[in-house]
């Protein structure tokens, strides 16, 4: 069976600036990978290539094993690949419910009608924002904008969730509750891919940990022990072995 | 289903105002049904830019392209094909719709600045055409011949009432079929455009294609507006058909002072431009400058017009399109 998405050598530079560097990844249905890296070490390029908002110089993106490397944003994310943005990218002049319908309503498949705005309301159930339902999104705060990015991703109803430094910025207290919102989505078996600084937060969710430095991968295997080991200690926290 | 309050107020006032206007003929007198006429088709052509540069990201500088082909296919349709006015109407509409699809093909190929250079370099390059159709009259344009004005109606009168009620009619079309689209599936997706284009792909909306159904249906409103404008001032030149100034720079104007973005704005930045220009038409080149003073003034103070102004606190509205989250109003319901 093939796996749920899997990248091979995918390559893509600015100028001279290799961003991301031959990296291939696996992830079957209901995976949970965590990716950590040095600043601009490529990792939100790499969701950009998988995601599809730019092309690939180099390599493949697939999908259920279908090549879906010449589709565009909007054709990945009806197949089912959501993803939130590192800054949170909320549709400001619209409601918060209607950031959420209109993801509903166009991604994964879409769908109109009853069974989109009972997700919505869901899912607003789910992420907490229920009392802001009909607020406008323009006027949230920081917690509130990342709690929305996620739960307009998951509006789509994606089989993949890219989330991208969703915990950065927030208390010790708000990214517990984080933490838990993240744990649900994983329980109700949605594969994550999960780029993050805050390593003590991705522990607490994913299987496997990949570590990237100038766009290539240099170690993915069990959390606790890849972290720790000696490659990936020198050049992420730049310690000396 | 329940009526508000603010329901009725709004539908009591559309009502006025709407009965009014359609008994123009009988209580204005023809110097006023002129400035209707011109005022109802530069709301028309304002809600429409306003879906394109304000909804779907397309700032065009070009629309007069559109207004120009659809008054020249007027004249061309009821002078060689020998169609009846009423039909030839929507019918140079619908062609300048299927013109547009070209012209949209290229102008595509360029974004943002580059895009609104281009629609307008396209706009030229279709005024300099007509001005070398001879059949046309060339570069010194054409008068529509008198049969065909008389086949429109019994005497004069007759036919200006009748050219009021049908640019009351397509102004009309325009505002509510804006709405009806803004309250529907496409403008949820439109409204996610205007705000992010990124994140609006992100979560599955295919962005270019909604944006060119919006290019090519604004065209082919465009171009029927440009059938009835030149159908009222019943000549045709390449300058005024094409004019980059009265269909571009205009409308332009009357959508930035009073609010871009907003149903609403289009409405009152068109009742401040006729005001204005009433009072200012005698100061010649000056009255350009005074425009160009207030809108640079309107968009330094609240760059959302005079609709923001008005509405800081974004809670009235005389076009309702915000979706209501369906658990809250239940909710409401149950505590009293």
């Amino acid at each position: 069976m093939s796996a749920l998405l899997e990248t091979k050598g995918l390559t893509k530079s600015f100028g001279a600036l290799r961003a991301v560097d031959d990296v291939s990844l696996t992830l079957a249905a209901g995976d949970t990978l965590g990716i950590i890296g040095p600043n601009g070490a490529g990792k939100s390029s790499l969701f950009n290539l998988i995601a599809g908002v730019m092309p690939a110089d180099a390599g493949q993106v697939l999908w259920q094993g279908r090549d879906i490397t010449t589709l565009s944003a909007a054709e990945r994310c009806r197949e089912g690949v959501g993803r939130t943005y590192q800054i949170p990218k909320p549709f400001d002049g619209l409601t918060v419910y209607e950031n959420l319908l209109v993801a509903a309503e166009f991604g994964g498949g879409g769908g109109d009608g009853a069974e989109a705005k009972l997700l919505c309301c869901n899912i607003l159930d789910q992420m907490e924002l229920s009392h802001l339902a009909d607020a406008a999104a323009g006027g949230l705060r920081l917690l509130e904008r990342k709690r929305l990015e996620m739960a307009r991703a998951l509006a789509t109803r994606p089989k993949v969730l890219l989330l991208d430094e969703i915990a950065g910025g927030l208390t010790d207290l708000e990214c517990g509750s984080l933490i838990a919102a993240i744990r649900d989505i994983k329980a109700q078996g949605v594969a994550i891919i999960w780029i993050e600084h805050v390593v003590h937060a991705l522990f607490a969710v994913v299987d496997r940990l990949a570590v990237i430095n100038f766009g290539a991968k240099i170690a993915e295997g069990p959390p606790k022990a890849t972290f720790e080991s000696a490659e990936v200690q020198s050049i992420y926290l730049g310690i000396e072995a | 289903m329940q009526i508000s309050r603010a329901d009725s107020v709004r539908i009591g006032l559309l009502s006025v105002v709407l009965i009014g206007l359609s008994m123009g003929p009988y209580w204005a007198d023809r110097g006023t049904m002129r400035l209707l006429i011109e005022a109802f088709y530069f709301l028309a052509l304002a809600q429409l830019w306003n879906l394109l540069a304000g909804y779907s990201g397309l700032i065009s500088v070009g629309q007069q392209a559109f207004v120009g082909l659809g008054g020249y296919l007027l004249f061309t349709l009821t002078m060689f094909a020998g169609l009846p006015v009423l039909l030839a109407l929507p019918l140079a509409g619908i062609l300048t719709g299927i013109l547009a699809w070209p012209t949209a093909l290229v102008a595509f190929r360029l974004s943002g600045p580059y895009f609104a250079i281009g629609t307008w370099v396209i706009a030229e390059v279709y005024r300099l055409s007509f001005a070398q159709i001879s059949s046309l009259g060339g570069g010194s344009g054409i008068s529509l011949p008198t049969d065909i004005v008389r086949s429109m109606a019994d005497g004069r009168s007759a036919r200006e009432s009748l050219t009021y009620w049908i640019a009351l009619a397509i102004m009309l079309a325009v505002i509510l079929g804006i709405w009806a689209l803004m309250r529907s599936r496409v403008g949820l997706g439109l409204g996610a455009i205007r705000d992010n284009e990124e994140a609006a792909t992100s979560i599955g909306v295919r962005t270019t294609r909604l944006k060119f159904s919006v290019f090519v249906g604004v065209a082919a409103m465009t171009g029927m507006i440009g059938a009835l404008i030149f159908l009222q001032k019943l000549r045709i030149t390449p300058e005024a058909a094409f004019s980059v100034n009265d269909w571009s720079v205009l409308v332009i104007f009357i959508v930035v002072i009073g609010g871009i973005g907003s149903l609403e704005g289009p409405i009152l930045g068109c009742i401040l431009f006729f005001v204005l220009r009433e009072f200012l038409a005698d100061l010649g080149s000056w009255y350009m400058i005074i425009l160009g003073v207030i809108s640079v003034g309107i968009m330094l103070l609240e760059p959302r017009g005079l609709w923001g102004m008005l509405n800081r606190k974004r809670s009235l509205t005389l076009f309702p399109i915000a979706r209501r989250s369906p658990k809250l109003k239940s909710l409401n319901q149950d505590t009293p």
